[in-house]
Formats: structure tokens, C-alpha cells, sequence
């Protein structure tokens, strides 16, 4: 069978660029593949059986962009949704991210915001071509026609199916204005059944560690057991007798195990006898980072946001208010362990597997093997939970099945365990945060004098450049350095300590501590001052009307004000990230051993134009309960330069009995769209803090609140 | 050894170390991927299957305990199962990756329990993790299922 089947088209349409390309189609879909005939764009086929394929430059890691992205093609292609079909596009510059370069890449809560432009055009384009095509047909004049589900309708009411016209649409030019439809949608802002949903749930979804080709072997890796370690030497006699194993190898990442399955590759790296030459962070340890943190605090920082002169502010006020924040590294935790499969021969390489960041790993991958990266066919998998480590600066999980597959000279597939995947890196970073604020006479804040201390994701990638600003790592800092409170005098400063510890963006990025300083600060200044934290924050928010309705909706739909049971507490909080609005509202109480039970959360979400409405809510659900985890259990600590935690029993995560019950309210909006993968997080856990202070009067600094926290904090 | 296992009603073959874990077999040797790996320790559920009837954890099974054994994974589950359509109903899945280990684990809840309540449903799916956080979706997708399976037998003369 023949792995690719290249047609090249000509005119080709991306956001009113033309460009070239050469259009692979999948083996899947061979066979409905003859039939597509009419391409006039990167991201749509069109079959003579009237079947219409979205070829989508996003992955779907949950988030709903199989789905969503046809959408957004689909209401201007005035084509049947029933027909849509989706497919993964392969790694090509007609399918980079409209807005973040020359990069095809999933993230920053952006697929539908990036590509609604783009996919709009690119429907509509398909649609006057169709249209023009029956007009020619009937001789009469286009403007006079109409398409509707899939169907052009001449003034006389004949009609023409789009399978029926494919093939002379093809033929005509592509409009290189297309106009875009009346405000009137058909499919957008109406909840769809997800296209993904059926392979998902009888287990023919294929992600990438079900990738298997014939010949190929499965190799799992020992790694040094801290950042930075390095193999001194290895004995691999036992291991390569061991029954299946086919090859022991040395790579970057440590040593690689190469047998017939992963269970004989497993128990052959437990026979390997390795030397560890550790390397300079075989001494660090959380607890340690922490006290170095806490003494950069008391230290000036590089300035990311100063109004007015809040130290001196500081300086002369009577009552200060002083708080310390501490946030721990977290793990991705991705419920499919990280994988990648090769297949490299001399002049070409496949690499198969769920990645949010194909062209940066085919670059690696390229500098691996000495290939041009046009030279290596990247596809991409379902992703088996990506919240951003599929998206991994360093390449790692990628790069190292590449140098295995390179070493071995079979195809491979390398396999995490889950302690490997925990172990390894990449985590979000540990943030301490240090804030001194003050009141003015009516109650409101003053001054805000903030030091927030932790490692840049960016510093030290290739991203550096266009990333950092004078020092500043904007995703350190983000949530607070733009923040929307009205507060005169505001400083933020930050320390961008170096440690080894591999760090990367996770789900909601520097939202996920920030909006935990900010909003639970802000809930203590509310209490300090004697006032409402609903209506403290309203009076700040005053010139921010999307900030206020979530915040009013989330209020008014949990019965905010209203008497709770004994011995339940309500909390409130508001954030702004990645374009859309979102605020909560949770009902907590205390469990016998002094732990944190959330009953219910309230959700109120502005993320401008919609595109499905019941995608947004599961977003909403899905972020607070990644967040809820977090908040509650999540902790990657270090001692002796080693990870302390390894699996599900060290890295807790909310189970069934533990989730809340969730109400999503969609704040109605005509705003541009705004993200809504990442923005359900970041309010969560100090909406869950500030619940516990309305309940108990104890506010927990740290994350996670765990019961040995709060009554750590309650003592205080 | 080559070991025979009866999976999904047929009988299959596989050669393989007495001590590998079923879902291993499963995946590497039968190609039946639809059971996940997930932890390795039966700490998240991903990769749940029915041994007669009961849900196991097949991360952790060796696969010399269920030689002779009926065997039915998520590939075995028929797609008009109230379960299935109950799961596409109400759009639980996200990734996806633990729906088939969650799935297994309602089938088993229904056998036992054909009208679980919240409690229950907290006990027999406490097992399964999801990282999207589908759980509310779940619970209602097994109430659904419930209901259907039971408005289905009451027609029943």
C-alpha cells in the first residue's frame, strides 16, 4: 500500500494569501479521498458523494477544534453539517498559526480566535465557486442564486448538490475577495455534536501510543534520576538477554530499551546497571528553592508594571497589609503518558504522535537525523490530554524517540511510564509571590507593591527573543502586570531565578498563580475594609463592563448574599485571560479530616462571538476541574535533585465523588472571540480560598490546600 | 507461551511471558488499542476490561489469571449500548483516552446495579481518573443510560 498519495493544486486560498500546496491524503480516508475533487483551499475538500472535508491545522487534545474549526468553515460553505467530515492536516506553511509566525502550533486558548478569519474565507471562497458553477450551468446569473445545506438553489428553484458541481468548481478561479454571508447563523452559536465523539467512545481513536507499524519495535528509557544527569557507565548484558529485547542504546535522554512489545522492553531496562553521573542539580530541593525565593523577594526586582509610586505609598501608610503566596511545580499529567513513533530511513523520516508543536519538533528532528524538515512527514494523532506539554519547548518526547529510532535503525515507538512522564519534567514552575498593599481612606487600594519570583518558561528556548522584553518574561508575569483593577499606585516586580528544573507552560500559564494572588488578596482587602468581595471588586471593576457581567452573572446565578446550609462557605473570584472573561463562584465546606469539599461552582464566561456553545461549557468544566485539582492536591516537590512524586497515588487528581456540581452560564457577547481552553482555570482556586475564608476565617496562602496547610494556616 | 484468551466472544491467540499484564496483550499482541494505558499500577482506570463480567484493572493482571476467562473490552461493546448512546447523548468525552476504561467501568455498575444512584456511582467509577474533569458529564450520562435501559425493559411484555 502506498503510504501517500500527493495532488497538487494549484490556486489556493489562506486568509487572501495564495499559496501552493501539496495536499497528502491520509490512508484512512483513501478511499473517500478519489472522490474529493473540488480543493480550493488548504482546508477544505469537497467530494462528488457531497461529503465535505475540513482538513484542521489544530490538534484536538479535548478542546473541541475537530469540531469547532468545521464549524466556522462549514456556516459560510452554507454546505450539511451532516456531511462534514474532519482531518488531521499534515505540517505545511499554508497550515501555520495565523497570528504567532511561521509555527504550526496548538495553544494559547487561540485555534478558533487565530482561524476565524481564515476558515470563514476559505468557506465562503468554495461557496461562490459552487454557486458560480450551477449559475453557469443554468446560464443565469450568480447573484441570483442561492446555497443552502449543501444544495445551490437557481431563482427558479432548480437545484444542484455540491457533489453534483464539484468537479466544475474546480475548474473556475478562486474569488480572491469572497464576500462573507449576512449576520445570520445557521450553525454558529448552536450547540453541535462533537465529530470526534463516535471514534472516542468505541475505542477505534487512534492517539499516538496506539500508533503501530509492521517491523517496528517499543522501547521505554532509563533516565538519570535528576535534571541534567548523565549515563558515567552502563552494563546492558542482562537486559539484552532478556527474551524480546532487540537493542540497548545510548542516547541523550539516557538508555533506551528496544524490544518486541512494551512489557519485554520494560523488564529489560529493569535488568540495565547504570552509573549516574549526576551532574550540578543533584543538590536541589524544593524546600531550599523556597528559601532562596523568599530572600529574592525582599529584593528589587526588574520592573513589569508601575503606576504611580507604590513603595513610597508603602512607606508612609500605617496599615500595610502583607501576604506571601506560594505556588508548587505541577505536572501536566496528560492521562496518555507521553510517546512518539518513528520511522527514519536514509532520505526521509516519519514521525507520528500527538504533539501541539509540530514545526518546532520537526526541527528537532531535522537537526537529529540530518534531514531537511520537508524531508520528514509529521502527523499528528489524537492527543491523549495536551495542556501544553504537548507544545514542549525542548522537544523532548519527540527528540528522543528520533535519536532511539537513529540509533536502532528500526522503526520505534518510545513509550513514557507514568513515572517516567511525572520525572522527567516538564512542570509548571514554582511561584512565590510577595505583596504589600494598602488601603485608602474608603477602603479601596492605594498602593500594590508585588515581587513575584520564579523561572521564566521562555528564557533559554528558542523563543527567547521575541518572548523576553528586557528581561521580562511576559507568562511570568501575566494576570497581574494587567490587571484591570483600578489601583493607583501599582508595582510589579519580577526575579527570574535559574534553576534546573525544566519548566513549560501549563494550562492557563501565568494565570494559574496570578489570578490566585490577585484574587485572594483582593478578597482580604474586601474583608479588611469591611465591604462585600462581590461588590469590592464590582467598585473597582467599574470601567470594565465584560469583567462586571461575569462577575454579576456568577453572583446573581449562585444566590450570592443568600443564607448557605451550616457550615458551608461561599467564595468569589474574576479573571481576564487569553481573551475572554471569566468569573466563579464555589460553595465549600470541611470534610472530618480537614479537608476542602466544593460542592458547587457557579461559572459565568464572556469569550465573545461563539461558536459552540456546549464546547465552551465543557471547556468551563474541564478547566475547573484541572484546576480544582491544583488547587487541592497538586504538588511536584524535589528533594536531593529528585522528584519526589511518581504516580496517580503521589499526584492526587480530582475523582468522581470529589468533583462539584457545575453550572455554566455564556454571557451573550458581540465582542471579537476570546479563548476558552485556558481561561476556566485560573479562577478557580482562589474562588475555592476565598470560600474557605467565608467559611472558617483561615486564609490559605499555599497551594494546594490540603488539610496540613489549612491548619497550618489556621494556627497563624 | 502462547496463551489463549477468549476476548469480545472469539478466541485468540497471542505468544507472550506468562507474567505480562493482559492490557499489554491486549494492546501489543491483539491490537486491541482501545484499552489505555494510563499508570501501570491500577491508579487510574484507563485500562479497565471485563473479566465474567467484572471490572479489572488490566494494567496490573497478569495474563496467566485469565486464561479460560471471558474477557470483553471496550471493543466488545456493542454501539447500541445505553451506555454508548448515552455517552454520545450528553458529549462526554474530551480527549477521550480514558472514556473506553470509564465506559467498562459504567457497563460493570449497570449489570450490578441497573438504577444507581449518585453514591453509587461514586463508588464504582471512583477508580477512573479523567483529566478533562468529564465527570459531571459522566454521572449524567450514566443516569441517562439507566433510565433508557429500564423505560426499554418496562415496555417489554
Amino acid at each position: 500500500m502506498t503510504r501517500r498519495q500527493f495532488i497538487k493544486t494549484g490556486a489556493m486560498i489562506g486568509g487572501g494569501l495564495v499559496l501552493a500546496c501539496h495536499l497528502p491524503f491520509g490512508r484512512r480516508d483513501s478511499e473517500a479521498a478519489s472522490e474529493e475533487v473540488f480543493a480550493p483551499n488548504a482546508f477544505l475538500r469537497i467530494g462528488r458523494d457531497n461529503s465535505v472535508t475540513v482538513i484542521v491545522n489544530k490538534s484536538e487534545m479535548g478542546q473541541g477544534v475537530y469540531t469547532s474549526l468545521p464549524m466556522l468553515v462549514a456556516e459560510e460553505l452554507c454546505c450539511d453539517w451532516k456531511k462534514v467530515k474532519f482531518r488531521p492536516s499534515p505540517v505545511a506553511p499554508e497550515y501555520n498559526h495565523a497570528q504567532f509566525g511561521p509555527i504550526m502550533v496548538t495553544g494559547g486558548s487561540s485555534s478558533v480566535r487565530s482561524e476565524w478569519e481564515r476558515l470563514s474565507l476559505a468557506g465562503a471562497a468554495a461557496r461562490e465557486m459552487l454557486v458560480t458553477a450551477a449559475a453557469q450551468a443554468w446560464q443565469v446569473d450568480p447573484s441570483l442564486c442561492r446555497a443552502e445545506n449543501g444544495i445551490v438553489i437557481s431563482p427558479s428553484g432548480a437545484r444542484l448538490s455540491f457533489g453534483a458541481l464539484a468537479d466544475k468548481a474546480a475548474l473556475l478561479p478562486v474569488p480572491k475577495q469572497p464576500k462573507l454571508k449576512s449576520a445570520k447563523k445557521n450553525l454558529l452559536g448552536t450547540p453541535a455534536k462533537r465529530l470526534d465523539s463516535p471514534a472516542k467512545v468505541n475505542g477505534s481513536a487512534i492517539f499516538g501510543i496506539d500508533v503501530h507499524e509492521p517491523g517496528m519495535l517499543t522501547a521505554v528509557i532509563a533516565r538519570p534520576p535528576v535534571f541534567g544527569g548523565k549515563v558515567a557507565h552502563f552494563n546492558a548484558d542482562t537486559a539484552k538477554a532478556h527474551p524480546g529485547v532487540r537493542a540497548v542504546v545510548a542516547v541523550e535522554a539516557g538508555i533506551a530499551v528496544a524490544a518486541d512489545d512494551f512489557w519485554q522492553a520494560l523488564k529489560g531496562r529493569d535488568l540495565l546497571e547504570i552509573t549516574w553521573d549526576e551532574g550540578k542539580w543533584a543538590g536541589i530541593s524544593t524546600p531550599l528553592m523556597h528559601e532562596q525565593y523568599a530572600h529574592l523577594a525582599t529584593t528589587t526586582g526588574l520592573i513589569a508594571r508601575k503606576d504611580g509610586d507604590a513603595p513610597t505609598v508603602l512607606a508612609k501608610s500605617h496599615e500595610r497589609v502583607e501576604a506571601v503566596f506560594t505556588v508548587p511545580y505541577l505536572a501536566h499529567a496528560t492521562m496518555e503518558p507521553l510517546n512518539c513513533f518513528v520511522d527514519l530511513k536514509s532520505d526521509s523520516c516519519l514521525i507520528r504522535t500527538g504533539s501541539q508543536f509540530q514545526t518546532v519538533d520537526r526541527a528537532a528532528a531535522a537537526r537529529i537525523t540530518g534531514l531537511k524538515p520537508e524531508q520528514i512527514t509529521f502527523e499528528t494523532t489524537f492527543l491523549g490530554g495536551g495542556f501544553g506539554r504537548r507544545a514542549c519547548t525542548g522537544s523532548d518526547f519527540v527528540s528522543e524517540a528520533v535519536q532511539v529510532a537513529k540509533a536502532v535503525g528500526q522503526p520505534i515507538k518510545v513509550i513514557r511510564t507514568r513515572e517516567d512522564d511525572m520525572r522527567a519534567g516538564y512542570y509548571r514552575p514554582m511561584w512565590y509571590d510577595r505583596v504589600e498593599a494598602c488601603l485608602d481612606k474608603k477602603g479601596y487600594p492605594l498602593a500594590w507593591h508585588h515581587r513575584i519570583v520564579g523561572q521564566s518558561i521562555i528564557a533559554g528556548t528558542p523563543f527567547e527573543s521575541a518572548m523576553v522584553k528586557e528581561g521580562i518574561d511576559n507568562t511570568s508575569v501575566e494576570g497581574a502586570s494587567d490587571t484591570p483593577y483600578d489601583i493607583p499606585n501599582l508595582q510589579i516586580e519580577l526575579h527570574s531565578p535559574a534553576n534546573g528544573v525544566p519548566v513549560l507552560w501549563w494550562r492557563s500559564v501565568g494565570h494559574s498563580h496570578t489570578a490566585f494572588v490577585m484574587e485572594s488578596l483582593l478578597d482580604d482587602l474586601a474583608h479588611k475594609a469591611g465591604k462585600d468581595p462581590y461588590q469590592y471588586r464590582r467598585t473597582l471593576l467599574a470601567k470594565h463592563p465584560r469583567n462586571l457581567k461575569v462577575l454579576q452573572t456568577a453572583a446573581e446565578k449562585s444566590g450570592w448574599g443568600k443564607p448557605l446550609p451550616k457550615g458551608r462557605g461561599r467564595g468569589i473570584a474574576v479573571h481576564e485571560s487569553f481573551g475572554s472573561f471569566v468569573a466563579q463562584v464555589a460553595e465549600v465546606s470541611l470534610d472530618k479530616k480537614g479537608g476542602i469539599k466544593v460542592h458547587r461552582v457557579v461559572c459565568a464566561v464572556d469569550c465573545g462571538r461563539i461558536v459552540n456553545p456546549d464546547t465552551i461549557k465543557a471547556q468551563m468544566e474541564s478547566g475547573i476541574i484541572f484546576g480544582l485539582s491544583a488547587a487541592l492536591y497538586g504538588a511536584i516537590t524535589l528533594q536531593n535533585g529528585r522528584v519526589e512524586q511518581g504516580n496517580y497515588d503521589s499526584y492526587p487528581l480530582v475523582r468522581m465523588a470529589a468533583a462539584p456540581k457545575i453550572e455554566v452560564h455564556i454571557v451573550a457577547s458581540n465582542e471579537a472571540p476570546g479563548g476558552v481552553g485556558e481561561p476556566g482555570v485560573p479562577p478557580i482556586a482562589p474562588a475555592v480560598a476565598n470560600a474557605l475564608f467565608a467559611l472558617s476565617g483561615t486564609r490559605v496562602r499555599t497551594l494546594p490546600m490540603t488539610p496540613e496547610a489549612i491548619k497550618t494556616a489556621m494556627k497563624k | 507461551m502462547m496463551i489463549t484468551l477468549r476476548v469480545n466472544g472469539t478466541k485468540l491467540q497471542a505468544d507472550v511471558g506468562m507474567d505480562t499484564p493482559l492490557l499489554w496483550v491486549l494492546r501489543d499482541h491483539l491490537r486491541l488499542t482501545g484499552t489505555k494505558f494510563g499508570c501501570g499500577a491500577g491508579l487510574c482506570g484507563a485500562c479497565t476490561v471485563l473479566i465474567d463480567g467484572k471490572p479489572h484493572r488490566s494494567c496490573i493482571t497478569p495474563v496467566k489469571d485469565v486464561q479460560g476467562k471471558s474477557i470483553t473490552t471496550i471493543e466488545g461493546i456493542p454501539e447500541n449500548h445505553p451506555l454508548i448512546q448515552a455517552w454520545l447523548a450528553e458529549e462526554v468525552s474530551q480527549c477521550g483516552y480514558c472514556q473506553p476504561g470509564q465506559i467498562i467501568s459504567a457497563v460493570a455498575l449497570l449489570a450490578q446495579t441497573p438504577k444507581p444512584n449518585d453514591t453509587d456511582i461514586d463508588r464504582a467509577m471512583t477508580g477512573n481518573l479523567c483529566r478533562c474533569g468529564t465527570y459531571g458529564r459522566i454521572r449524567r450520562a450514566i443516569h441517562v443510560a439507566s433510565a433508557n435501559k429500564t423505560s426499554k425493559r418496562g415496555k417489554q411484555p
